[in-house]
């Protein structure tokens, strides 16, 4: 198979950067994107040019390191799949691909492709954690859940954290990056004593950081290689409402009846 | 007080202040809807058109416990703060995206964002500027291409929408409203966290069934008027029928 690349080129964050167009021919089906990336990758080397940066760890679809915006769309056209699980076959022959980095005020692009998604990790330092106590460790299946919860606490886990999510949002929102971290959380029972700040330290670190509001465009669902459900977000506009309404700031105050 | 403050600071907080003004402002378009086809009810004993007679009461709403136009002010003024507050934090969440993606894709693919959803400012914007005419038109009678005349209600809506620009106009209008509020009755819902799976699709069914009534339960009575369907006002009592022999 035969594609013309169109490729974002960027030597570093202060440059400004451009697209450079890139040819492959004799393209296995069965070679995956990054594959076909290394390849040419290969070839510039060969000839003396520099190598196209790009991330990309496991190549199975579940670290997240892998990102791109091919063709307007995060990961690609294919739904529910991460870059590294993207293959040729899933373009026709001759195509013309546009390859752009992760395009976020809060992910600075490292070079080329490549872009520091740290924000995420100062969201879930922020309040992704919870507090175990260092006594004797509880039998497992100690604590009752209700399974359908649990279920639901897992789907909100299997976010892999790759950032499609804002490439994908017309606002560049991480709200869905942030409503599965708190949602996986604040489910269960180990993420009941942090429930209150969590949500308020996580938002406020989203929006420090400069991520967009959400519009409920539904394209982060659409976009994320992991299909987490826009249900999400509600769930975490819910639990901000409630530790800014219910949840008591004053715990041990006095209260008198006249 | 402070909480509130802190809420309304972060983005989330910003954008349940627009979904809750937004469906206070529904609630007052799904009323005033049902009031206009009060325009298609038989006068009363005296001959007065009933959607007359729903004006009046709307004017003398509340007493004898509030003197007259009190309770109507009341609640004038408590949608004049919803829509600003809309307006500005709409305006606010928008001005705070623009930053977020400094550099522009050249590319990219809208794959679930409806068009609606997407022309959420376009719509709401030609809906401000509808507002200022629609009630410049009929609440002041400062734009008066057409006899205004306060109270003959049918009168004033009969002439109107004798004009096909008038017409054409609401129409146009209509359809934006009927746009934003199939969005934005569902997305309100989500925003304040009440929408889940169970929900989802009644939830949808409520915006796209609240938008139709709005769009044909507003422009039913103008469209009829415009077709000669409806009875003239002459046909009603004498109090509106001006003196060059056309009703007021
Ligand atoms: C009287 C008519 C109006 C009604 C019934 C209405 C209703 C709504 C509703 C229910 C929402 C959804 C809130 C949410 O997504 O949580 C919304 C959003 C919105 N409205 Fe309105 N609105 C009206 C007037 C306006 C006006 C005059 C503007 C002027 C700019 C406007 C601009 C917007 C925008 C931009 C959004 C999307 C905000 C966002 O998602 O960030 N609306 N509206
Ligand atoms: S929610 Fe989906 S798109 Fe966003 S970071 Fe997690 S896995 Fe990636
Ligand atoms: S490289 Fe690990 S998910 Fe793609």
């Amino acid at each position: 198979m035969k594609f013309t690349l169109e490729i974002w080129r960027q030597e570093n964050g202060e440059d400004a950067g451009s697209f450079s167009s890139h040819e492959v021919d004799d393209v296995s089906p069965d070679t995956s994107f990054l594959e076909m990336l290394d390849i040419l990758n290969e070839k510039l080397t060969e000839s003396g040019g520099e190598p196209i940066a790009f991330d990309s760890d496991c190549r199975e679809g579940i670290c997240g390191m892998c990102s791109l915006v091919i063709n307007g769309e995060a990961h690609g056209p294919k739904r529910a799949t991460t870059t590294c699980q993207l293959y040729m076959r899933h373009f026709p022959d001759g195509a013309s691909i546009t390859v752009e980095p992760w395009r976020s005020g809060a992910f600075p692009v490292v070079r080329d492709l490549a872009v520091d998604r740290s924000a995420f990790d100062r969201i879930m330092r922020a309040g992704g954690y919870v507090t175990v106590h260092s006594g004797p460790k509880p039998d497992p299946n100690d604590v009752p859940v209700n399974p359908e919860i649990s279920e639901k606490a897992l789907d909100a886990s299997t976010c892999i954290g790759c950032g499609a999510c804002v490439a994908a949002c017309p606002n560049g929102a991480a709200m869905l990056y942030t409503a599965a971290k708190v949602s996986h959380l604040s489910l269960l029972p180990q993420g009941q004593p942090e429930r209150q700040e969590r949500v308020q330290k996580m938002v406020a670190q989203m929006e420090e950081e400069g991520f967009g509001s959400c519009r409920n465009y539904g394209e982060c669902e659409a976009q994320c290689p992991k299909s987490i459900s826009i249900d999400f977000i509600g769930h975490m506009n819910r639990e901000l409402l409630r530790a800014t309404v219910i949840e008591p700031t004053d715990l041990r105050g006095e209260m008198k009846t006249q | 007080m402070s909480r509130i403050a802190k809420y309304y600071g972060s983005i989330i907080g910003k954008k349940a202040v627009v979904a809750v003004t937004g469906l206070m402002l529904l609630g007052f378009l799904i009323l005033h809807s049902i009031g206009n086809l009060k325009g298609f009810l038989p006068p009363n004993s005296a001959g007065e058109p009933d959607i007359d007679v729903y004006a009046h009461f709307l004017t003398v709403m509340g007493e004898p416990l509030l003197p007259d136009m009190v309770a109507l002010w009341a609640i004038r003024i408590i949608l004049i703060i919803a829509l600003i507050l809309h307006v500005v934090t709409v305006s606010k969440l928008a001005a705070h995206n623009r930053r977020a993606r400094p550099v522009a894709y050249r590319n990219h693919k809208h794959v679930a964002a409806t068009l609606p959803a997407r022309w959420m400012f376009v719509t709401g914007g030609i809906i401000l500027t509808f507002l200022v005419i629609h009630l410049l038109q009929f609440t002041t009678g400062t734009l008066d291409p057409t006899p205004i005349v306060y109270g003959c209600v049918y009168s004033n809506l009969y002439y109107a929408f004798q004009q096909w620009w008038i017409l054409l106009f609401y129409v146009g209008a209509l359809s934006m409203v009927g746009l934003h509020v199939f969005h934005g009755a569902w997305s309100a819902f989500q925003t304040l966290g009440v929408d889940n799976p169970d929900r989802n699709r009644k939830l949808r069914g409520f915006a796209l069934g609240t938008a139709a009534f709005l769009v044909l339960g507003f422009l039913s009575l103008p469209t009829l008027m415009y077709l000669d369907v409806m009875k003239h006002p002459n046909a009603y009592g004498e109090s509106c029928v001006l003196s060059d022999g056309r009703s007021e």
